[in-house]
């Protein structure tokens, strides 16, 4: 009786737990499409009926409020986004991919684990404080080292992104590393091999795929982030020319702009264009990576 | 929700191009309205402009013009909602040459304007409504240019100001201004601005440029008036502008003469009472008339010390202010 009872149970709430995970996984791609419908509708309009894309694309004049002659050029927003993204993974990725192997080669298991809260707690931090750091702080400190005009530079930004991509970087390099089975490392051990060696020519070989994958979250957190890098880099239109040039993102530009535009103008539909822009960058990074890793598995 | 409805109305109808501002006023009047049907417990917004209480019920007052004053007049507007029980205010924009407009045809109560009524104006209104237009100054609009205190620089004139800001411009360097600036060792001018469609940028531009030249571009737009002064206060080599009571007592204030041969005035109060600091400018209401029943009694209130807050609040100049500097 008891049996029967639970043998009807089970595969009901089978079903239903089913049921739900099925419909998580369907929502994923329903609100990327949605949102990407959303964005794509919102700035349609002028990107077919006005907008002129090379211009758009290679002018860097970024004039959407001029009264006499409005220019939407973004070449200076997409230099700035991938500069400041480039110079913080050259600062983020040698101390992250350091980091990781520390904690999980060289560490005690007690300070194992004390690195690992602190690193979480860095990853804890939201974007504005760390904005605000770079308003305040380190516009200072790079006026001082740099004896530079002023501090709110790319390099400002970039070390304010590699400081918020290190801990992602680090939790997702250390996992890989942790996945590579003792035995490969005892095997490298047995056979004579330093700890460098290990580390060089067994480790690092094996878990490429999980590093690699680490270096690249760190970077689509790098491009997509706004508020740091809006308060850091100085938030202007400037063809970088050097780690002390001011910047201006894409993102920046979406975020200080789209609060104060008027709903349904060419101003506000260009926001949105640069958000299909973006949607479109982030789209090929990811196709890459998803290639280069099938890459390293065949190889 | 509808507090984030109506700063999207408000603020979209300071930058939206002319032949957008109709229908956005529209928009923006369909939801005031809806306000207003709210607050009055489902009482229709009446159509004849009087301002004279109907027993039972509230009073709406209608109020037009500026798009500057679009935002300060409609949060008059919201708090009035809790001062008064017997009238209620319909805010709408469109520019101060629509408010005006709409006091001659009669139509409003009030109108706002963020420059005086002219002489031809005031003669159209005055014939066509058989009343004078009566003028009330609601606060100031005043922008201060600051720099860092180890600046030297004390004074700048208006056509200085452009050729730092402005397309083209030929200051780049503060030796330029004729000063050494020992505490910037670069030497450049830093430009700080805002983000180019606050109205602060809309009209400091207007204000050194007129509407044909632009900002050049490379300007450090940063994003709210006090990251302006929080950024200029640690940046010796910077000059910006912002709002006058953002000051700190870690930035200098410039002074600002119209040109280059003309007296230079501090940024105060009392300057930009006199008329005479030229980066500041009055804000205006007018009613038809001397203003009698429900349209005096919130004129008075937006006069009095409560309605003046909430025009330091707004980041605008108050008549009388003790905080201000």
């Amino acid at each position: 009786m008891l049996g029967k009872n639970k043998g009807a149970n089970v595969p009901f709430s089978e079903t239903v737990i089913e049921l739900f995970i099925r419909l998580c996984g369907i929502s994923a791609i329903i609100f990327v499409f949605g949102i990407f419908f959303f964005v794509f509708r919102e700035g349609a309009g002028f990107l077919f009926g006005g907008l002129d894309l090379g211009q758009f694309l290679t002018s860097p004049e970024w004039y959407p409020t001029s009264l006499s002659h409005k220019r939407y050029g973004t070449f200076a927003l997409i230099l700035g986004t991938f500069s400041v993204t480039a110079l913080a993974m050259l600062l983020a990725v040698p101390f992250g991919l350091g980091a990781a192997i520390f904690v999980s080669e060289f560490c005690s298991p007690k300070l194992r684990e004390t690195f690992k809260i602190i690193i979480e707690l860095l990853a804890a931090i939201p974007s504005v404080v760390w904005g605000f750091i770079g308003l305040t702080l380190m516009n200072q400190l790079i006026i001082k080292l740099f004896n530079a005009p002023i501090g709110l530079t790319m390099l400002n930004g970039s070390i304010m992104l590699a400081l918020m991509s290190v801990p992602i970087i680090v939790s997702i390099a250390e996992d890989a590393l942790k996945a590579v089975p003792d035995s490969y490392r005892e095997a490298a051990e047995a056979l004579g091999a330093t700890r460098w060696q290990v580390i060089y020519r067994v480790l690092l070989p094996a878990a490429k795929n999980g590093l690699l994958a680490a270096v690249l979250l760190g970077a689509a957190r790098s491009i997509g982030e706004t508020m740091a890098v809006l308060m850091a880099t100085g938030h202007s239109v400037n063809i970088p020319e050097g780690p002390l040039s001011w910047i201006r993102t894409l993102t920046a530009t979406i975020a200080a702009e789209l609060g104060e535009v008027a709903r349904g103008s060419e101003h506000y539909q260009v926001l949105f264009i640069i958000g299909i822009l973006l949607f479109t960058i982030t789209f090929v990074v990811n196709l890459i990576a998803d290639l280069v890793i099938k890459g390293i598995r065949q190889a | 929700m509808q507090k984030a409805n109506i700063a999207v109305f408000t603020t979209r109808d300071v930058i939206a191009p002319t032949n957008l501002s109709e229908r956005l006023a529209n928009n923006k009047k369909t939801f005031l309205t809806f306000i207003v049907l709210l607050s009055a417990f489902g009482c229709a917004p009446s159509d004849d402009a009087t301002g004279t209480a109907r027993p039972g019920k509230p009073v709406v007052i209608k109020n037009k013009g500026s798009d500057t004053m679009v935002n300060l007049a409609q949060a008059w507007a919201e708090a009035y909602i809790g001062v008064s029980t017997t009238a209620s205010v319909e805010v709408s924009g469109g520019g101060s040459g629509t408010g005006v407009a709409a006091l001659i045809n009669g139509t409003v109560d009030i109108a706002n304007c963020s420059r005086q009524i002219r002489p031809k104006e005031l003669e159209q209104a005055t014939k066509n409504t058989g009343k004078v237009p009566r003028e009330f100054i609601v606060g100031y609009d005043a922008l201060a240019v600051y720099v860092h205190p180890d600046n030297p620089l004390t004074r700048i004139s208006i056509p200085q100001l452009a050729e730092i800001y402005g397309e083209q411009g030929t200051l780049k360097k503060w030796s330029e201004l004729g000063i050494a600036h020992a505490a910037c060792p670069s030497d450049k001018i830093i430009r700080i601005s805002r983000q180019s469609n606050s109205g602060t940028y809309f009209y400091f531009r207007e204000a050194l440029l007129g509407k044909a030249r632009d900002f050049a571009l490379g300007s450090l737009d940063l994003h709210g008036s006090k990251d302006v002064v929080e950024v200029i206060e640690r940046t010796p080599c910077a000059i910006g502008y912002s709002g006058m009571g953002y000051a700190t007592a870690h930035v200098k204030m410039l002074d600002v003469a119209v040109e280059s041969g003309a007296p230079y005035y501090a940024p105060n109060l009392q300057n930009v009472l006199d008329k005479t600091y030229p980066i500041a400018r009055p804000l205006y209401m007018y009613s038809l008339g001397e203003p009698t029943g429900e349209v005096k009694i919130y004129l008075d209130w937006l006069l009095s010390p409560v309605g003046q807050k909430i025009v330091e609040r707004l980041g605008f100049v108050p008549l009388k202010s003790e905080g201000s500097p």
